[in-house]
């Protein structure tokens, strides 16, 4: 869908697996790519953990969400951004992170920018409606 | 940006959270269990302390009566949810959950 | 002023739902426009009829059901519904089940969304 219509944010702060919060931000997320508007996700605090390497769920019964996390490009959820401190603070490298869609030329791994505090802070200024979970 | 914190200090890094990424200008509102960050004499009253020399500071006044909150940080204004809309007519929101 | 809100938390359990409520009535004494309640994540247990809390504290599900009586879209995801078994069965007068893209119609259509939740 073009990046026309409103600017609009997801912003993603809690933990994956303890609480629905990333799972159920994922389908907003699916559905609001199509929808006209332009569309921004931030991985924040706690919320990057979802982008943690090598989650597996099968263990708990639960279904989760890491297949669609992988498919984001694929729908269209193309503006994603994760907070650097926020890694950082949580041992988790850059490099490390999960990829949320594959290139379609090359099949290089397409994974969530990184960004600074004063940037992401700096989107939200531009905001028209910033949705949190 | 009109930043709403709703959770206690003592046990959510919320305000923190927030205070890291608020720029200048951008105000901060207190409801449900985020108006225990007003209160003097906590391990987290410097949070607010330092905030307001950045940021108006806004708190809920309903949900200070109902903890029995009365001894604040000077500089924050207590407000009603009439304020509260008044707020959000200048500002976009981000609740920071 | 054009607002939605978003309600991601239960009744009774979180203090989101009438956190949402009271800003609601706020909004609409001061003369603005509610475009819509949508309730989300756990959210979705507001609109259930079945409640039936003691006689002298509020009784969240009328209260949104009388706010949806004026006219106001009030919009359980369907998603969020069928995952927690709030059914049309069980579903308070004037709150109906959709989709998310209720969601994003709200906001096209709003000036503000406010999110009340955990």
């Amino acid at each position: 869908m073009a990046e026309k219509g409103k600017k609009v944010m997801v912003t993603v702060r809690k933990a994956p697996h303890g609480s629905i919060y990333v799972q159920e931000s994922i389908e907003v997320m699916f559905i609001f790519a199509t929808y006209e508007m332009d569309l921004s996700v931030v991985f924040l605090d706690d919320g990057v953990l979802a982008l943690h390497a090598g989650q597996d769920t099968k263990g708990l019964g639960i279904k989760g969400f890491m297949a669609s996390l992988g498919a984001l490009v694929d729908w269209e959820v193309t503006k994603v951004y994760v907070d650097r401190q926020s890694l950082k603070d949580r041992g988790i490298t850059e490099d490390a992170i999960i990829a949320i869609g594959k290139d379609d030329d090359s099949g290089a791994p397409i994974r969530p920018k990184v960004l600074d505090g004063a940037e992401i802070a700096t989107m939200m200024a531009e905001q028209h409606s910033i949705v949190s979970f | 940006m009109l930043h709403t914190i709703n959770k206690s200090p003592f046990q959510n890094s919320a305000l923190e959270n927030c205070l890291r990424l608020a720029r200048d200008g951008d105000v901060i509102l207190l409801l449900e269990d985020g108006v225990y960050a007003a209160a003097v004499g906590t391990v987290k009253s410097s949070l607010i302390e330092q905030a307001v020399r950045r940021h108006a500071v806004y708190a809920i006044e309903a949900d200070l009566k109902a903890r029995g909150l009365d001894k604040l940080v000077k500089e924050v204004r207590i407000a009603g949810y009439g304020d509260f809309v008044d707020l959000v007519e200048k500002h976009p929101v981000h609740a920071w959950l | 002023m054009i607002i939605s809100i978003l309600v991601l938390e239960g009744p009774y359990n979180h203090e989101a739902s009438d956190s949402a409520y009271l800003f609601t009535q706020a909004a609409l004494a001061k003369g603005h426009t509610i475009r819509g309640v949508f309730f989300y994540d756990d959210g979705v247990y507001n609109a259930t009829k079945l409640m039936d809390p003691p006689q002298d504290d509020r009784h969240i599900s009328k209260r949104w059901s009388e706010l949806g009586a004026t006219g106001i879209d009030m919009v359980v995801c369907i998603a969020a519904a069928k995952r927690r078994g709030i059914t049309n069965e069980v579903l308070a007068p004037n709150i109906r089940i959709s989709g998310l893209g209720q969601l994003a119609s709200m906001i096209h259509e709003s000036d503000r969304i406010v999110t009340f939740g955990d």
